[in-house]
């Protein structure tokens, strides 16, 4: 069958808008060839980026009352979930958290063969009259995103829907804005941003590479 | 046979993974208060039924439709076919009317084949002749990993008219790349000369296998079969090789009993066997038109490259320009 | 190859004269170099070639003592009649090839083949001869249709058209045909075959056999059970249960075959099995030949070649009746080939419209073309893997098959109609030039065949037929029909 050979583990390493890693499939997470790029967040900063996120979110959404963290996969679920931890242990404040693959309402399926489907997983507590708060890593052309609101207009009402990305790293071509923003990271679209987290990629690191060519 | 859909042994191992994996995720689609999915959106795929069966074409056409595809029935009856038109001359009305896919049920076995040689689109084989059932298949594997947890080393069962049985060599094929292990009852009449060579174990005597089964698949016998000889009466039948209550309580407790329907109340199977806990009939109705999504997701989703490794779904999506020129580059590379 | 000629000769002047024709350094069964002088029709000199025209071995005819090499300039002009020299350096000469089972299609099924196309196609399959069968529409089961068979391969004149009888009245399997009428007839029908049905009924089997040695004629017989064979698609095995198609199984071939080898035995009287496809029915046709039985039997060139595997992708190119079988089938018909058990090679060549074969398996017609390919399938089956010399091909495709189809070297009557003949002084000039070096694909849409269903298109086959003389008259010259 076309395209269906068989990407079901995680997926690579982030490096750009388009998805897989320097033009060598999904089996080279993490390994991208000379440039290891300029480091952007070590594990330090990225820890105290998702703190004062969780204190954001306290702040607007008045304790998080009636709060659904949702994170996009692949890797804004983990990070979904480590903000969803934070407000437990720092505030008692119980949060809700699930997952939303946003994959069958992407834009660009034709381009590629078809893709493996990530995890949907609404919690029990549903979206209906919720504040959604979306969480991914990156924030680029803003078209994940839009996909996202799709989804979840299928999937219920929500009260209101926000943002939180680790990265914002510009270029937007929708009229999309993060509410929350780890941080903020100007590049030019010849760059590529990596973002390595410990539940999937064993480290966490965002860094700042060079694109070779054949990015995809 | 990347574009198509035609035979469950041309399906990889990884292959049929990604497909049930794709359907448990299609599957939450039915609980959600909008049932429907943009994907396949302006993709038309076109139901091309040589032979009745209501139930399978229905089965596709909602999987289509709730990926937001536009459906075409075309029904032999009633139809230029029904006048003789051949099925190279239909296969060519479908593609000048811009079919993506073809699913297509027909008496002959090899018609799904010939049709590939003549659309441009994607053939989704619904059932041809006694060759292949793949859709089927795929959705008993379904059934049969939701209910109980795994197909690596199951011991399925598959009983009846074997040598006629299209369901019978698609499941053979299929648990046998899954790793399950397979075992075929039926009377000698009834099985393939060449049975000894497939991937699976043979037995005649029912009542004996069936402590050591996990599944037990229950194949329709049609009363024709009777007129050439393959068994004396539909009571020998029933007897020997039907699934009655006492046979089901041979079974381990966790074990499930399959029907690829229509039923045959009391030949194949005794009517308090169809409606036990152990059935898993009317879930395999359901779990086909989430199976049948996935299929049309995998086939019509994406782009047309035989070749191309599948790619993860990730983060943010290509800006427009960086589209077009992966579009040009996808386009000039192949 | 060249054709020297004089001023203002066209080819179909070549061919219509019956002019005399040195062929040059051609090799008689792959054996050396020789020169074969063809005069009225006939052979009348072979000659060892010498090394660039210089003086070999002449073996005297008994006429002047001219043997027909020229001095040089490459013609020999001879008050009796033009000469035309044909250099066939390193071809390799055998007895025009005949045919036993050929399927002309006309009357009834002019979409498919014609007597003329049909015969043009044999012409350029280095045929000499064949024998069409009687399942025609009308059938052939009357003297009116087997002269009217006969009249077209006539009137045509690429190959001699001897045509079959039904055994049975409209090939019903219920009654014998006027087959004393139809050997009586112009055609003089010697072979008798309800190819297509067989001869099921074992009482008219047996009718049948007795009937025919009135005239010397011969039971030709389609074995295949017709009850165990119903609805089959392909041979009963591994392929047929993988691919869900119902199978035709080597019993239904070989209990008939068994049969009717003790029935000829019983009366007394001879059989040919016709396309023989299993190893099974091979070792039976073995033992009824141990016997001192007359039991003879042929082959087609795809059951030596080709197996069911072909059949995977559903290309109704590959069904044919009886069906593709597996290695050791084919293995066991090439031994048998190669030790005489199995006779001669016949074609079965079974021309079908395009539609009949572009649709789905069940629905498509069973059968193959064959004339054109026939000797190349040979040579690669046969000779290329060292079963069968050159002589051995012409004993297989020419000598025998003239013999069972009572019109060989000792058969009675003109001998003028003779084919299988040696290649000698006397013998009717029937012969075929055959090139065995190039490779070449197979090319439907070249054929002169109506039809294209041949399962070797795109093959890369050894050999070409460069030409053709029947009766000392080419009907192929340079690999080209002459007219």
């Amino acid at each position: 069958m076309a395209g269906i050979s068989g990407t079901a583990g995680p997926a690579p390493a982030h490096t750009g808008p388009g998805t897989g890693s320097a033009g060598t499939g999904p089996a080279s997470s993490g390994d991208s060839a000379a440039h290891a790029g300029k480091s952007v967040l070590g594990p330090e900063e990225i820890r105290r980026a998702l703190s004062r996120i969780g204190h954001e979110i306290l702040e607007r959404t008045d304790g998080a009352r009636d709060v659904v963290l949702l994170g996009i996969p692949t890797r804004g679920v983990p990070l979904a979930r480590r903000l969803a931890a934070r407000l437990d242990q720092t505030e008692g404040v119980r949060v809700p958290v699930g997952s939303l693959d946003i994959t069958l309402y992407r834009d660009d399926l034709r381009l590629r063969p078809a893709r493996t489907l990530g995890h949907t997983e609404v919690p029990g507590s549903g979206i209906d009259g919720m504040v959604v708060v979306l969480v991914d890593d990156v924030l680029y052309s803003g078209r994940t995103v839009r996909a996202a609101l799709d989804a979840l207009g299928d999937l219920g009402r929500p009260r209101a829907v926000q943002l939180a990305v680790l990265v914002d790293r510009g270029h937007r071509e929708l009229p999309i804005r993060p509410d929350y923003v780890g941080k903020n990271l100007p590049t030019s679209k010849r760059e590529a941003v990596r973002v390595l987290l410990t539940e999937t990629d064993g480290e966490d690191s965002v860094t700042l590479q060079v694109s070779p060519e054949a990015r995809r | 046979m990347n574009r198509h859909l035609i035979s469950a042994a041309d399906l990889s191992f990884d292959d049929a993974i990604a497909i049930l994996d794709t359907a448990e995720e299609l599957a939450r689609l039915a609980e959600r208060p909008i049932p429907k999915l943009p994907t396949l959106r302006g993709r038309t795929v076109v139901n091309l039924f040589y032979e009745d069966s209501t139930r399978t074409r229905i089965s596709f056409e909602a999987a289509a439709k709730r990926l937001s595809a536009d459906v075409i029935n075309f029904s032999a009856k009633g139809s230029s076919v029904a006048k003789g038109e051949s099925l190279k001359d239909t296969a060519l009305t479908l593609q000048a009317m811009g079919a993506d896919a073809v699913v297509i049920r027909h008496g002959s076995s090899g018609a799904p084949h010939r049709l590939a040689r003549w659309v441009r689109g994607s053939v989704v084989n619904a059932g041809d002749g006694t060759h292949e059932h793949p859709t089927q298949a795929l959705l008993d594997a379904f059934t049969m990993r939701r209910r109980l947890g795994r197909l690596d080393g199951l011991r399925v069962t598959i009983v009846g008219d074997i040598l006629h049985s299209r369901v019978a060599r698609s499941n053979v094929w299929l648990l046998r790349t899954l790793g399950a292990q397979v075992t075929l009852v039926a009377p000698p009449t009834l099985l393939p000369v060449a049975v000894d060579g497939w991937p699976c174990t043979v037995s005649y005597d029912f009542s004996s296998v069936l402590p050591d089964s996990d599944v037990v698949m229950m194949l329709r016998v049609q009363h024709e079969r009777m007129s050439d000889a393959y068994f004396p009466s539909v009571r020998e039948y029933s007897r020997r090789y039907g699934l009655d209550g006492d046979r089901m309580a041979l079974l381990p407790d966790h074990a499930i009993v399959m029907h690829p329907g229509p039923m045959n109340r009391g030949v194949e199977i005794a009517a308090d066997v169809a409606d036990s806990a152990r059935s898993t009939i009317v879930e395999q109705v359901t779990n086909g038109v989430s199976v049948r999504m996935a299929v049309l997701y995998l086939l019509l989703s994406g782009s047309r490259g035989p070749d191309e490794p599948a790619l993860a779904s990730e983060g943010d999506l290509v800006p427009a320009g960086e589209r077009a020129r992966s579009a040009a580059a996808a386009e000039a590379g192949r | 190859m060249s054709v020297a000629s004089g001023p203002g000769t066209s080819r179909s002047d070549l061919r219509r004269e019956q002019g005399r024709w040195l062929i040059r350094g051609a090799r008689p069964l792959g054996g050396s170099p020789a020169d074969i002088l063809i005069e009225g029709g006939r052979i009348v000199a072979v000659t060892e070639s010498g090394r660039d025209g210089g003086d070999g071995q002449a073996v005297r005819d008994g006429r002047d003592g001219r043997d027909g090499r020229d001095g040089g300039d490459g013609r020999d002009l001879d008050p009796g009649g033009q000469l035309t020299v044909l250099e066939a350096g390193h071809l390799i000469v055998l007895p025009g090839l005949v045919d036993l089972h050929t399927h002309l299609r006309e009357p009834g099924r002019e979409d498919a083949e014609t007597v003329a196309s049909g015969t043009a196609a044999a012409a350029l399959g280095g045929y000499t001869a064949v024998h069409a069968m009687a399942n025609t529409d009308p059938v052939a089961d009357t003297a009116g249709v087997v002269e009217q068979v006969w009249r077209l391969g006539r009137q045509a004149g690429h190959c001699d058209v001897r045509p079959v009888g039904a055994v049975t009245a409209g090939l019903r399997g219920s009654q014998l045909a006027e087959l004393g009428a139809m050997a009586d007839s112009a055609a003089r029908v010697r072979v008798f075959s309800d190819d297509g049905q067989c001869v099921s009924d074992a009482t008219l089997m047996r009718r049948a056999l007795e009937y025919v040695k009135a005239f010397d004629g011969v039971v030709a017989q389609h074995a295949q059970e017709p009850r165990l064979t119903a609805g089959a698609q392909l041979n009963e095995g591994v392929m047929s249960a993988r691919l869900g198609l119902a199978g035709w199984p080597a019993v239904a071939e070989e209990a008939i075959i068994a049969r009717d080898c003790l029935l000829a035995a019983h009366v007394g009287s001879a059989m040919h099995v016709c396309h023989v496809s299993t190893a099974g029915s091979v070792e039976i046709i073995r033992w009824a030949k141990s016997k001192g039985w007359r039991v003879t039997a042929e082959v087609t060139p795809h059951h030596l070649l080709l197996t069911d595997e072909l059949a995977a992708g559903y290309d109704p190119v590959f069904k044919v009746n009886p069906p593709l079988r597996t290695a050791a089938d084919v293995a066991a018909l090439r031994a048998g080939l190669a030790d005489g058990t199995i006779d001669c090679v016949a074609t079965d060549h079974a021309p079908h419209p395009a539609e009949s074969k572009e649709t789905e398996w069940a629905q498509a017609s069973f059968g193959m073309t064959g004339l054109e390919t026939a000797l190349r399938v040979v040579h690669e089956a046969m000779v290329s893997t060292g079963l069968l010399g050159w002589s051995g091909v012409a004993d297989r495709m020419s000598v025998r098959p003239a013999a069972i189809g009572r019109i060989g070297a000792l058969a009675g009557g003109p001998d003028a109609t003779r084919h299988g003949c040696p290649i000698a002084p006397g013998s009717p000039a029937n012969l075929v030039l055959y090139d065995p070096e190039p490779i070449t694909p197979v090319d439907p849409a070249a054929q002169a065949s109506r039809s294209h269903n041949t399962p070797f298109a795109g093959m890369k086959l050894p050999g070409q037929v460069i030409a053709t003389f029947l009766r000392g008259t080419p009907t192929v010259l340079d690999g080209r029909l002459t007219g």
